[in-house]
């Protein structure tokens, strides 16, 4: 498969290394997928076009984790949330550089790269998070 | 056609609930058997059960996949088609449905369903990772967000939405330790204070460790038949007479809401339509508290009360066991365990019992019609099925 018609989760991980954030937008029906998807789950059609999807959006809701899978326990207690990207896009991660006490619903958030951390195996993904912005 | 019985149960079967040490899923799941045997004995189950459905989560806890098979085999039903369903903590309400549509289909008479779970020999950190293969893994799990911390950000979005409080979530854990109190075979046979609920350690917040379901062993099993037979086998069966199932996005972030599941809704409308019935109708349900704020959550969802009154609802006494429309009366997943398998048709195993007055000490009275609402992962499934008092 050429990196064209690559709409999926590897390649959008594979734009997070290098400090993008993009989804696949339908050239048919306009929906934008985040993340991306091979086929249009509004009208099935398999062509589409990366674009970039906004970096800034505002806090839906959020929790602090404090018991955790092994691979976190070390970072406890940690904040995550799901945000809610400029155009209506969601999308969850780590809420980082903050006080937990000073996050709120509604709050700017912008998202950052992290690509320190990845793996020699699968999945071989960078992550990403959010501050305040 | 409407509320036309579906299947109908003529047996039904639970092991206790707990840390049940030593012992594997098949040899658990054989204690629920045993009792459904036992229970109907004009039923000859090497001859007269056609066929197996059996809800399970995980092969991770035991390193043993295959389950049908294997539970069939100590089930006494060795050579039965056996097989296993798997929708995260809503599996064996999905093997009820698909024992239902086996029965429906005319192949088969005679059905059992079940579902099984074992857990507790794994440490916590091992749990929570098992359980968050229920949600989405290349952005919930891999973000570090926990099974606890999807139903947190639930929470929070009720909170802010309606003003629930920590004190309401605290409420349905005070509720469901009393009902499960009453229940011998439940996990957590213990009452708990408001107070201590409110203060116990924080899982993911605003949940803390009492908001949170238990992690247990256990296995439940309902043997069902086709209506016309049932009689046959018992003087007291329990009709289903409405089945939904739905499915919606395995992330909780791709949702069209964060305060509502909406697989729930349309299982219920689904079950309520089939069935002929409304809300108002029901007497007594189990609902999927895996945590607290899926039982206020789960009151929205079927219609119990208006949209964002939940907390409302769980602070009136109307859901408890004295009250209006009894909810977990079995202590629920919170106080009588959560074997994740096993949930779907354990919830399906109290309204079996409720409705033919076997209850004991936790006995509604006058109950004529239940509804059963069983939860997978963050709502990504949800099966609603409603059950009538056959006699």
């Amino acid at each position: 498969m050429s990196e064209q018609t690559s709409f999926n989760i590897e390649q959008f991980y594979k734009h997070i290394n290098q400090g993008k954030l993009m989804g696949g937008k339908c050239k048919r029906c306009g929906e934008i997928h985040l993340p991306p998807r091979p086929l249009c789950a509004k009208c099935f059609s398999k062509d589409f076009e990366w674009v970039d999807v906004p970096q800034r959006g505002k806090l839906l809701s959020y929790t602090i984790i404090h018991v955790a899978p092994p691979q976190f326990q070390q970072m406890v207690p940690y904040a995550v949330g799901i945000i809610q990207l400029e155009r209506g896009l969601k999308i969850p991660g780590m809420i980082r550089d903050v006080e937990h006490e000073k996050i709120r619903i509604g709050m700017k958030l912008a998202i950052n790269f992290d690509t320190s951390a990845v793996q020699s195996q699968w999945p071989q993904w960078p992550r990403y998070y959010f501050k305040p912005c | 056609m409407k509320g036309k019985p579906l299947v109908s149960i003529i047996s039904a079967g639970l092991s206790k609930f707990g840390k049940l040490e030593g012992l594997y899923a098949r040899e658990i799941f054989a204690e629920a058997a045993k009792e459904a045997y036992d229970r109907c004995p004009n039923l000859d189950p090497k001859k007269d059960v056609k066929a197996l459905f059996v809800g399970h989560m995980g092969e991770a806890y035991e390193h043993q996949g295959h389950t049908g098979a294997t539970v069939a085999d100590w089930a006494g039903l060795l050579h039965i088609p056996a097989t296993r369903t798997e929708n995260a903590c809503a599996s064996s309400g999905a093997a009820l449905r698909a024992g239902i549509f086996a029965v429906l289909s005319g192949l088969c008479e005679v059905v059992m369903v079940g579902g099984v779970e074992k857990m507790t020999h794994r440490t916590t950190p091992e749990v929570t990772e098992f359980l968050a293969m229920a949600s989405d893994f290349p952005f919930e799990q891999w973000h570090g967000i926990t099974f606890p911390g999807l139903y947190a950000l639930m929470a929070t979005a009720h909170m802010h939405k309606y003003g629930t409080t920590e004190e309401q979530l605290a409420m349905v854990a005070v509720k469901n330790h009393h009902n499960g109190f009453l229940n011998p075979k439940a996990h957590m046979q213990r009452e708990i204070t408001l107070e201590k609920a409110l203060s116990s350690r924080v899982i993911a917040w605003p949940l803390k460790l009492y908001d949170c379901s238990l992690i247990t062993d256990g296995a439940s099993c309902l043997i069902i038949a086709k209506p016309e037979i049932a009689k046959k086998y018992t003087d007291m069966p329990v009709h289903i007479i409405g089945s939904g199932q739905a499915s919606d996005s395995i992330g909780l972030y791709e949702r069209e809401s964060l305060t509502s599941l909406i697989a729930a809704k349309i299982a219920a409308k689904q079950a309520y339509d089939m069935a002929g019935v409304k809300a108002g109708e029901i007497d007594i349900a189990e609902v999927h508290d895996c945590f607290t704020i899926a039982e206020i959550i789960a009151y929205e969802d079927l219609g119990f009360c208006k949209v964002g009154e939940g907390g409302k609802l769980i602070g009136s006494g109307e859901t408890r066991l004295e009250g209006r429309l009894p909810v977990n009366t079995s202590g629920g997943l919170k106080s009588k365990g959560h074997p994740v398998g096993a949930t779907g048709t354990a919830q399906a195993y109290e309204l079996y019992l409720q409705l033919t007055e076997q209850a004991e000490k936790r006995q509604v009275k006058d109950t004529k019609m239940g509804l059963a609402h069983n939860v997978g992962g963050s709502g990504a499934t949800a099966t609603v099925h409603i059950f009538k008092r056959g006699v």
